[in-house]
């Protein structure tokens, strides 16, 4: 059905006011996603508003995608419809907020920041220190699925997103688990949308059970090694023994050069740095000289008592040692937020240094991590791509293409790069065995994810998000069908 | 069951692995809970393809398909609530893989909860959800309720230690979901799955997670000669960000039989008793240990015990483990109820309880997981006696609604099941039903798998859509709940 613009403009001012309809060409071109534009932008005020756009966009059979602040939308394959923009960035209230329960629910819309800084006025916080942190909603984040280094310790949304609601996609508001810290009641349906991208539901409100914050007395440490080998034994030794760091990553020199080259715009969270945000810090302080930027870095940070520091730094320095770290440093207030607030903002910087990064998210087990620290950057120098590499300790690795530009030499060059990328992840002949690892496209040039002409006369293909449809796809269809029958939500995308 | 279909099983399984005389179905009628239902056939799968077969034929012959692990659910879960057939994963017990390196396990869905952990403590690790039955229970029941227990507080319950599960499908096919690292492309299937309670597939092998065990443990008994005096210091212990690896409650009444029982050393005299265990370094369980000990006594703790080895604190948590066990001296039948409640409501909780309990006529006694708002309240009953079940089961009604006007659940860790499956509606609108009841459909589409479990019978024109085995359990209607 061909609607015109206009024509859904009107319905929808009539449906939430005039003033929450845009259909500006400038304005609409922001919310492009794969450099596909909607038709017209609706900006609901409450989750009923939010419910009524998309009874109108199942009547009208026309496609919607939610927004926040837009940080990710390039995450996830090229949308095959786009019609309607949906900004839940005027859903930014925190909703309820019970301290002594350690319990809070906030509007999709609400920013993360502006969520910690409620919850740091009871010295609490939400574990999810994104990169585009100082811009990003919450519903945002939740739907990108993006993790954070604090994973480490506090797990990823799915291990504290407590309850949801939502609109499906029949236009009726739902909701799903609750805002208590325990429950098994019904379907855990609020998982589903984590990492969803904006296909299953439009999420209007988020339950969580926030932490302590970490605040008191946090520390950063960071190791630097000659090879990726002395990183890892470092690694294992932490992991064999009764420490507990907030995050543990492993860093490329690549990405070390990357970190100490650039300076993102945004200062370190302040739920983690314990200060309050100091809004004439335009960007983070530069890196110091005790961070080697030829090296492979280890970097943790951990909190605690002053006896569990001291604990912690002696524990640390021994197994740096033992694992022949070339240097080591001890990061205090002062400077840790110039490693930390990299770590935090390695995916949006990433994004920024190059107009062509292409990023992978490989999800193996940890013990997988020494091959593919030997496999990955031959890959990347076989096809003359600068890389980059960050390595959580639960075995999710980021690997970061850096073509100087989008051309087609590029092109063939990262078409060429992913295959052998996946087959260093998972052996082709074993794509069968559950035990195996992913690769996913998370960040590519939007032409990229359409169709990559390989110039030595082979067919186009396209640099595929997920190299093969997931084992269970036909499940997923299932449940996409379930929540969103006419498939209105982001075709497409997932 | 006609003896026709009773051998086409047998075919399948051989003979040693279907039950369907009615001596031996009386057994599978009951678990935890107070509720009943009996099978028509129990089979014994001892492989994923078994399962797939099983399924199969039931479909062939439109009998209902449940599944069941150790039958300790407490919301009648694992029961065949309309007939059919029940599969026991008895003797799909093996651990296929414990990846000590990785913190991974691989296993079948009847291996013990206990013995996972025993399994794996030779590399200082064990599985971290352990529920009060964790000696007889199975991971697969534990998946299935996404089980919960008191160590939770701090680790989380099931759902949060499943990485990747092998499923059958009502049809039969057989899927895997999640991966053994955990992050998988696409939906969060593996979190669809893991509580569902046995409505949308049957789980067939299980990858979970295996945590390192702490350091130190230091495990303290605070005593208080006031159940709100107690119930105010969980309060606080949770406003002051403390975060314990368990809290729990016992109150006077229920110790008291504990104590007669086992001896854990509870006194006998207080009115309420905290069992809370700090876990993690050396450092931070002295510091965690203090703090709770100011906490107890700034609310008037009579006295505030550390379990001196591991023999007292052995002692301690049997105290707790088999308290149930310990209270079915007293009455003929006991109901264990699970509600959750918001941690800051808990003191008024706790009274409105007492006040439900005079209402109804019962004692009602509590022994729950404090720290994090799980409240189980026992209701002790002669289930002869149809009038008193009848008062028991509105008590508890009554307590649930209670839980969810505070802005608390249906459940915590027990599961829906038959149990509360009328209660849904106080929580669920009819567009949480539409949607659950689609996704339930898009992978149960004719309820073959476990029929009458979580959604209330009573919606719509009262009947659910089941499939309708043979016998006197074709039809399922509201009031045949507790038939």
């Amino acid at each position: 059905m061909i609607v015109s613009s206009t024509n859904i403009a009107t319905r929808l001012e009539s449906a939430i006011g005039s003033s929450r309809v845009v259909t500006d060409a400038a304005i609409r071109a922001a919310y492009a996603v794969d450099e596909i534009i909607p038709s017209v932008v609706a900006k609901p005020s409450s989750p009923e508003e939010a419910a009524e756009v998309v009874r109108l966009a199942a009547q009208e059979n026309l496609a919607l995608i939610p927004t926040g602040a837009r940080t990710k939308l390039q995450i996830g394959r090229p949308p095959t419809r786009y019609d309607i923009a949906l900004d839940l960035t005027a859903l930014n209230q925190i909703v309820h907020y019970d301290p002594s329960d350690l319990t809070l629910s906030a509007e999709a819309g609400t920013p993360i920041e502006k969520l910690n800084a409620t919850l740091l006025e009871h010295r609490q916080f939400l574990p999810l220190l994104v990169s585009w942190y100082s811009r990003s909603t919450i519903g945002g984040t939740i739907a990108s699925g993006i993790d954070s280094p604090l994973r480490q310790f506090y797990g990823t949304a799915r291990d504290f997103l407590i309850g949801a609601e939502f609109v499906d996609g029949t236009g009726k508001l739902c909701k799903s688990g609750g805002r208590v810290v325990k429950n098994v009641t019904g379907y855990d349906l609020h998982k589903l949308l984590i990492g969803s991208l904006g296909t299953l539901a439009v999420i209007t409100r988020l339950n969580f059970r926030t932490f302590p914050s970490v605040i008191a007395g946090s520390r950063g440490f960071v190791a630097s090694f000659s090879n990726a080998q002395g990183a890892l034994a470092l690694r294992h030794a932490i992991l064999q023994s009764p420490l507990t760091p907030l995050t543990l990553d492993i860093l490329n020199p690549g990405l070390a050069q990357v970190f100490s080259q650039s300076a993102p715009a945004t200062p370190e969270a302040s739920a983690f740095s314990g200060e309050a945000r100091n809004t004439n810090h335009a960007s983070l302080p530069p890196i110091g000289d005790w961070f080697h930027p030829s090296e492979w870095q280890l970097c943790a940070a951990f909190a605690g008592t002053p006896e569990v520091l001291v604990r912690y730094t002696r524990a640390l320095t021994r197994f740096a040692e033992e694992s022949r770290a070339t240097a080591t440093a001890f990061l205090d207030d002062a400077t840790r937020p110039a490693v930390w607030g990299r770590l935090r903002e390695t995916l949006s910087m990433l994004l920024e240094s190059s107009p062509a990064t292409v990023i992978f998210k490989i999800s193996v087990l940890p013990s997988h991590h020494a091959a593919l620290f030997a496999s990955l950057p031959q890959i990347a120098d076989r096809n003359a791509l600068p890389h980059a590499l960050v390595a959580r300790a639960d075995g999710t690795i980021y690997f970061t293409l850096l073509p100087a530009c989008i051309d087609q030499i590029n092109a063939a060059r990262v078409a060429f790069a992913a295959i052998q990328v996946r087959n260093a992840v998972c052996d082709p002949r074993d794509r069968a065995n559950p035990r195996r690892g992913h690769a996913s496209l998370l960040f590519a040039p939007p032409d990229w994810k359409r169709v990559v002409t390989v110039p030595d006369g082979g067919e186009g293909f396209a640099i595929d998000l997920w190299g093969r449809p997931p084992l269970n796809l036909p499940l997923m269809r299932r449940l996409k069908s379930a929540f969103d029958p006419q498939n209105i939500f982001a075709p497409g995308r997932l | 069951m006609n003896s026709g279909l009773v051998r086409e099983f047998e075919k399948l399984l051989g003979p040693s692995s279907v039950l369907h005389r009615p001596e031996d179905l009386l057994l599978y009628e009951y678990d935890g809970s107070v509720e009943k239902g009996r099978p028509n056939l129990v089979v014994f799968p001892t492989t994923t393809e078994d399962v797939s077969r099983v399924v199969k034929l039931a479909a062939k012959y439109n009998l209902p398909i449940v599944g069941r692990g150790a039958g300790t659910g407490l919301s009648g879960g694992a029961l065949a609530r309309t007939g059919g057939v029940m599969l026991v994963f008895a003797r799909m017990n093996r651990i296929l893989e414990l990846d000590a390196e990785n913190q991974r396990a691989i296993v079948q869905p009847g291996v013990v909860n206990y013995e996972l952990t025993r399994a794996a403590e030779p590399h200082g690790l064990y599985f971290a959800p352990d529920p009060s039955s964790w000696k007889s229970c199975t991971i697969g029941g534990n998946v299935a309720e996404n089980a919960g227990g008191p160590h939770t507080l701090a680790y989380g319950v099931t759902t949060n230690h499943v990485t990747a599960l092998e499923l059958v499908l009502p049809d039969g096919e057989i899927v895997r979901v999640g991966s053994t690292q955990g992050d998988a492309p696409g939906y969060d299937l593996t979190g669809l799955f893991v509580g569902s309670e046995g409505t949308l597939a049957l789980v067939t092998e299980i990858t979970v997670k295996l945590s390192r065990k702490p350091e130190a443990v230091k495990t303290l008994l605070g005593i208080f000669d006031s159940v709100d005096d107690a119930a105010e210091t969980v309060v606080d212990i949770t406003a002051r960000a403390i975060t314990p690896s368990a809290c729990e409650m016992l109150d006077g009444w229920t110790l008291r039989a504990v104590e007669d029982y086992i001896h854990a050393g509870f006194p006998m005299d207080s009115a309420a008793v905290l069992l809370i265990e700090v876990e993690g370094l050396t450092e931070t369980v002295a510091a965690q240990a203090a703090a709770i000990t100011e906490v107890c006594n700034a609310h008037h703790a009579r006295e505030v015990r550390l379990a001196r080895d591991d023999a007292e604190r052995d002692l301690l948590w049997k105290g707790r483990k088999n308290a149930f066990g310990a209270l079915g001296r007293l009455a003929p039948s006991n109901y264990v109820l699970d509600g959750v409640i918001p941690r800051s409501k808990l003191p008024q909780a706790l009274r409105r309880i007492r006040q439900i309990g005079d209402q109804f006529g019962f004692q009602i006694g509590n022994i729950f997981h404090a720290g994090d708002g799980n409240l189980h309240p026992i209701v002790l009953f002669d289930r002869r006696d149809k009038q008193q079940f009848e008062r028991a089961l509105q008590a508890a009604a009554e307590i649930i609604r209670y839980c969810v006007e505070v802005g608390g659940a249906l459940t915590g860790e027990h599961g829906v099941g038959m149990e509360k499956s009328e209660l849904m509606p106080l929580l669920f609108s009819d567009a949480d039903f539409d949607l659950m009841r689609r996704v339930h459909d898009a992978f149960n589409p004719d309820s073959a798998l476990n029929p009458g479990k979580i959604f209330p019978l009573s919606k719509g024109c009262g009947e659910i859509r089941v499939r309708k085995p043979s016998g006197p359990t074709s039809v399922v209607t509201p009031s045949g709940n507790h038939k």
